[in-house]
């Protein structure tokens, strides 16, 4: 990377600051994401880190400061952090009476992104290991088979930025040990991963940095 | 865009195909106040018949409302909402596809139930077309309004009786205006002053009625 002039970052934020019911989460957060970094927000329960991760997406406005996609604020980008942006929330939007395939198909379809095909989707649904459980309800499915339908758009072309909230939740080890290794390949690819766990990563990509929101309080 | 308006159209439908109790149970509530009206206050033909028209539709409107609580509590809680908002899609859009959905399979059939009720408390046939054709256009404007409160409320676990306070009032003009034609209809009166006031209620709910459910889902999923 040349040292004059730094390219503009294409996710940052300019002395970000959450509140939540009268408490500050986080205030003067500078944070800087440009394409293949990966970064991991950490942090005690409570400390902010789902409320950074929905700043980011814009789900939710700042109390203070603002979030900028290309050097641009958020509000004013919605079609394009639309166009880029990957969310799977906690929840993950993911129905229960519906199958992994149409649960898939219209999230795809919805997001714009990627192909929503049925192959690509079957595809996908092997790739995370449920190969056989395509047209099954969602509900049926145990806590972890489901995270992995929605973990499953992480492979049906998705947009550059991922920001996922939890995503090793009720994953088994080696689900685990699969998403680390798609996400790192998705970031030495060019892409842009925003995610916060309780998890230590084995499987790091070449830009990874931590944001520990609870040192950041103390 | 109006691509995604259909297919969300066609989500939601497909969910509340999968749930059909959920369906029948404001038309079971429906009927079942309607039945409950004979029994309570004597079965002569001229008192039913003349309380039928504010019976039938104070009935409607409490079965539209009943079907309505809740109607984007799973979509809230399941990350649903979220989804919809990063999309990028026109919010007052989507929620107009889901809202749509909702009163095809609940409203409509609530209009579809609603002669054979009327003719239960001794409606004359030539008012039915009215009855028919005022429930057609009031309970869009119930549906709309009361996904509006549904949206307020939307953050709370238990929001249904907050709902009904909050929404109750703003049926009115619609009760006021649906009963009254179906009064007119039963005086032999002519009804279409208030089928076109109920028109353009509908057209205007139609409107304005997506921004505001938009406006107070952003709020509840901001929160």
């Amino acid at each position: 990377m040349s040292d004059s002039a730094p390219p503009i970052p294409f996710l940052a934020t300019v002395g970000l600051a959450c509140e939540r019911d009268r408490r500050l989460l986080f205030d003067q957060l500078e944070l800087h994401l440009q394409p293949g970094d990966m970064l991991q927000v950490a942090g005690p329960n409570g400390s902010g880190k789902t409320s950074l991760l929905r700043l980011l997406a814009g789900l939710m406005p700042p109390t203070e400061g603002s979030v900028l996609l290309a050097g641009k604020p958020l509000a004013a980008q919605r079609t394009e952090l639309a166009r880029s942006l990957l969310w799977i929330g906690h929840a993950a939007g993911i129905k229960g009476l519906l199958s992994a395939e149409e649960n898939l198909a219209w999230l795809g379809a919805l997001n714009r992104c990627g192909s929503t095909s049925r192959e690509a989707i079957w595809t996908a649904l092997a790739e995370v290991g449920l190969r056989g459980f395509e047209d099954v309800p969602c509900h049926t499915l145990s806590a972890g088979q489901q995270r992995r339908v929605a973990l499953a758009r992480l492979y049906l072309a998705p947009p550059p930025l991922w920001i996922l909230d939890e995503p090793f939740t009720a994953l088994d080890k080696a689900g685990v040990a699969q998403v680390e290794i798609h996400l790192a390949r998705h970031c030495e690819q060019g892409g842009m991963v925003v995610f916060t766990t309780h998890h230590s990563l084995t499987e790091k990509a070449r830009n990874f940095r931590e944001l520990d929101l609870g040192l950041r309080a103390a | 865009m109006s691509n995604v308006f259909l297919l969300l159209a066609m989500h939601e439908a497909r969910l509340l195909c999968r749930r059909p109790a959920e369906l029948a149970n404001p038309l079971v509530f429906f009927a079942i106040v309607i039945a409950l009206f004979p029994l309570a206050v004597g079965p002569e033909t001229q008192l039913l018949q003349g309380i039928s028209p504010g019976l039938l539709w104070v009935a409607a409107l409490l079965a539209v409302l009943l079907s309505l609580d809740g109607l984007f509590r799973g979509d809230f809680e399941d990350g649903s909402l979220e989804q919809w908002i990063v999309s990028g899609y026109p919010l007052p859009l989507l929620v107009l596809a889901k809202v749509l959905a909702h009163w095809l399979f609940s409203g409509l059939a609530l209009v579809l139930l609603a002669p054979l009720l009327g003719l239960m408390l001794g409606l004359p046939a030539s008012a039915l077309p009215v009855l028919v054709l005022s429930l057609m256009l009031g309970t869009p404007v119930l549906s709309l309004l009361g996904a509006v409160g549904a949206a307020l409320t939307v953050g709370l676990k238990r929001g249904g009786l907050l709902l009904a306070l909050l929404i109750l009032p703003l049926y009115v003009p619609v009760l006021i205006l649906g009963s009254g034609a179906l009064q007119a209809a039963l005086q032999g009166l002519p009804a279409t002053g208030h089928l076109l006031w109920l028109a353009s209620l509908a057209a205007l709910a139609v409107t304005l009625a997506p921004f505001a459910i938009a406006a107070g889902l952003t709020i509840g999923v901001g929160e």
